[in-house]
């Protein structure tokens, strides 16, 4: 498992009171793990101040689940 | 009303409350919200908590069982204990909407004087210190006056009307007068209403202490600070809270055997056009307030047994109590006054809810509930002011009164129900 998983898993357990279990990289942040829009921005703030990265709210908008999460702060780093 | 919530600095949940009124307890205490020092005024009236809050403990209130962590990031204080105090008041009357029929005829009229003040003060630090991009999705909603109400209605699927009430230390009267008119032009069957406030925060106290309305006097004595009528009075003493009621049309609680508390009878309302912060000197706005109020209710002077008087321990006191002698003339001998600010603080936009309260609990009870450190009096009156304790008497109707910063004044009256 990627650093990088681990962390914003981390960051999704303590935003969204989620069970551990369920916070997959396949999981959605709105349909699967009970967030809604304002919860998903609050996460991006959340992943942005983490990894000391900024997430334009375009690239926000794709972020939907963890997968996409640890996708994009990736290549964001690597890049 | 078949249905009472309270939330005060006396205790979490209606008996609990009631109980340190009528015993004449002081929930003034040392400021625990937040570092006092270089601030004049370093005493509050705090709600009891599990963490220690207002230095309560075991048994407390307890934020857990009401809301988790996560949604208690959506909620300001204020709004958190209009739920806690909705939950009671709905679970009292046990009214529970279940067909959507039921649901689009219960309403919510919930207010504050202030709302969301400390998240604005703190999104302001972060706003100037960090920039726009780190201010939270969930401020403005956590801050909204009228998400009090909205929370409720969305905890508890009420599809009826959803309002919310801001006339300052006047919010919980207004709120209830407006309800019970919405019941009796049918815009709904029940409504819950009333209001709540947390301010205790520091610009909240800051604020207060700028337009010289806070005590400041008695910060090593806190449970005498509060003394309306008395010759030692020094300014009011913050509290915060909730009280919510579920009120509903007569017929309505009768046919589903509701336990009826007493019926909203009476509701007036004036402003004083005279200064943003004082009352005008002499009490006119008030006096006109209490008199619509007894001509709604069709009752005279001479049938108030009791009123609940917005007394909040400043100059203001005696000038509300002049104003309550001119009405009721040679009946004053036989009328109780009570301030019963003396114990819980100011609760602002919650105190004309909690006091509505108190006005009714002192029906159910036949009891006149006290004003405490009332050691001196400064002024003669031949009304009862109900020193130290509370006192049994007949008590068939009952007045609140409610005064706001703008000069906004409410009263609303109560009368037993007599089957």
């Amino acid at each position: 498992m990627s650093d990088t998983l681990e962390r914003v898993r981390k960051i999704v357990i303590d935003h969204l009171d989620a069970d551990p279990d369920k916070v997959t990289e396949k999981a959605s942040f709105i349909d699967d793990l009970g967030a809604d829009s304002l919860d998903n921005v609050e996460l991006v703030m959340a992943f942005e101040e983490e990894f000391d990265i900024e997430i334009p709210d375009d690239a926000a908008e794709h972020i939907q689940t963890v997968g996409d999460a640890v996708k994009y702060i990736d290549e964001k780093s690597a890049g | 009303m078949t249905g009472i919530g309270l939330l005060t600095p006396l205790g979490w949940g209606v008996e609990k409350s009631w109980k340190g009124i009528v015993e004449g307890r002081s929930g003034i205490g040392p400021i625990t919200a937040f570092d006092t020092e270089g601030y004049a005024c370093t005493i509050a009236g705090e709600v009891p908590s599990v963490d220690g809050r207002g230095g309560g403990g075991e048994g407390d209130f307890d934020p857990d069982q009401i809301m988790s962590a996560k949604d208690r990031k959506r909620v300001d204080d204020f709004i958190l204990y209009a739920i806690a105090a909705a939950d009671e008041a709905l679970h009292d009357a046990n009214w529970k909407p279940e067909t959507n029929e039921a649901r689009e005829r219960t309403g919510v009229m919930v207010g504050a004087g202030i709302g969301g003040l400390g998240p604005i003060a703190d999104t302001a630090i972060i706003l100037k210190e960090q920039g726009p991009r780190r201010v939270s999705p969930f401020f403005i909603p956590s801050a909204l006056i009228n998400l009090a109400g909205g929370q409720i209605s969305i905890r508890h699927g009420l599809k009826g009307p959803n309002h919310a009430v801001v006339t300052a230390c006047a919010t919980g009267a207004h709120a209830i007068g407006d309800a019970a008119r919405m019941i009796a032009l049918d815009d709904a069957d029940v409504m819950v209403c009333g209001g709540a406030e947390s301010s205790i925060v520091p610009i909240g106290i800051a604020g207060f202490l700028a337009c010289k309305a806070l005590c400041t006097a008695y910060n090593d004595t806190p449970e005498a600070a509060s003394r309306p009528y008395d010759r030692g009075h020094a300014g009011f003493v913050m509290g915060e809270g909730a009280g919510i009621f579920v009120l509903e049309e007569y017929e309505h609680a009768k046919a589903r055997g509701a336990t009826i508390y007493a019926e909203v009878v009476g509701y007036g309302m004036s402003g004083d056009a005279y200064h943003i912060t004082a009352p005008s000197e002499d009490g006119e706005g008030g006096e006109r307030a209490m008199k619509a109020a007894l001509k709604r209710a069709g009752l005279q002077p001479s049938d108030l047994d009791y009123v609940n008087a917005h007394g909040t321990s400043t100059m203001a006191d005696w000038i509300e109590l002049k104003a309550i002698e001119r009405l009721v003339g040679d009946h004053a001998k036989d009328l109780a006054v009570s301030s019963t600010k003396s114990m819980t603080g100011h609760l602002l936009g919650a105190a004309g809810a909690i006091e509505a309260a108190f006005c009714v609990l002192a029906i159910r009870d036949q009891i006149a509930p006290p004003t405490i450190n009332l050691d001196d009096p400064e002024h003669e009156t031949a009304i009862d002011l109900v020193p130290h304790k509370g006192k049994p008497m007949k008590i068939d109707v009952a007045m609140s009164n409610s005064f706001g910063f703008g000069g906004t004044n409410a009263s609303v009256i109560f009368k037993k129900v007599v089957d």
